[in-house]
């Protein structure tokens, strides 16, 4: 993964604008938070393969943290955080943001086709 | 002496961090070890330090770095092909019986897994419970016996002392390979900033010094 560059990035956006799209979106803070520190709470969620259609996009941040929202027909996408971008050689956008040991706390992800269940 | 042995753990590395020095003493006395291993960890949050890895392709790095590991320890490998941190919610009795057919036909006289309830991961509770079940339908005779490992801060307030302690000096070397050999996890895993080998040696050689088990009671 790279840096985001937002110009590519919302470029990638615009270009899934109106399809349908497959979306896998994670946040965690790992499954061994509260057996290392125990004043902290596990968290964390991941959907996978969530079928969507969005009709306008936006990538908003800096190098500390980008946010995106995709609108869709009856709701939104927001994910916040992320900080590196992948376009893959099966032309899907892989967006996340990792901790400073490269530990991934969020990421964001679309594609055309199904990501692998 | 055991006659063959499987190691029944849900992620690439388990069987590194928690029974290499185990498993390479087994090995040095020529006992076959088969190792069953549930997942591709393709929910890791570690990605490499620095990151190589990304969501999707995270599962193909430890595919080979299972495979490399396993190389290490001489092992006889099986990937069971469930998904990472989704176990918990699969069919307990599915999986059992899953485990049963490769118990069935390696009879093996001992089984490692996790400590069910005791194991942090809800997949290495879920996958040590499905193990132990798997163990105790088999017919009593033909019954393995069962080492758990629990891995919680307060085994031993809740267990007392493990059954079984391996001092893993005399197979460090083994233990550090096989850890090295799941590149992604390593350092990550190890909690240290610096990868540097001189600091995962000594983390390994002072965290993980022993390796400890509570034989099952069925
Ligand atoms: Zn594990």
């Amino acid at each position: 993964m790279e840096a985001i560059d937002v110009a590519i990035v919302q470029l990638k956006l615009d270009e899934f604008l109106n399809e349908t799209v497959y979306i896998h979106i994670e946040t965690t803070n790992g499954a061994y938070a509260s057996h290392h520190n125990a004043d902290v709470f596990n968290v964390g969620v991941f959907m996978r393969n969530a079928s969507i259609r969005y009709t306008q996009a936006k990538i908003i941040g800096d190098q500390t943290g980008y946010r995106v929202g995709l609108k869709t027909d009856n709701g939104w996408v927001y994910a916040e955080g992320v900080r590196e971008y992948e376009i893959d050689e099966l032309d899907r956008l892989l967006l996340a943001g990792h901790d400073r040991e490269g530990r991934l706390m969020v990421a964001l992800q679309i594609s055309r086709t199904p990501f692998k269940e | 002496m055991e006659s063959h042995v499987v190691v029944i753990f849900p992620h690439p590395d388990d069987e590194a961090f928690g029974a290499a020095g185990t498993i390479a003493k087994f090995r040095e006395q020529g006992v076959p070890v088969t190792y069953l291993c549930g997942t591709l960890g393709e929910m890791g949050r570690n990605m490499g330090n620095p990151i190589f890895a990304t969501r999707e392709s995270l599962p193909n790095f430890r595919k080979d770095e299972l495979l490399a590991a396993c190389e290490v320890l001489d092992v006889d490998l099986h990937m069971l092909g469930y998904r990472d941190k989704t176990l918990e919610f699969e069919s307990r009795s599915k999986i059992a019986e899953h485990l049963l057919t490769y118990l069935e036909e390696i009879q093996p006289s001992l089984v490692i897994t996790h400590y069910p309830g005791h194991a942090v991961h809800p997949d290495h509770d879920a996958f040590g419970a499905a193990a132990i079940e798997a163990v105790q339908r088999m017919e009593a005779s033909k019954r393995p016996k069962v080492w758990a490992q629990a891995i919680t801060n307060t085994r031993l307030e809740d267990l007392g002392q493990p059954d079984i302690t391996l001092d893993i000096t005399p197979y460090f070397e083994k233990k550090f390979e096989t850890i090295l050999a799941h590149q992604s996890q390593a350092a990550g895993v190890l909690g240290n900033m610096d990868p540097s080998l001189d600091k995962l040696a000594d983390i390994v050689k002072n965290k993980l010094a022993k390796e400890q088990f509570y034989q099952w009671e069925f």
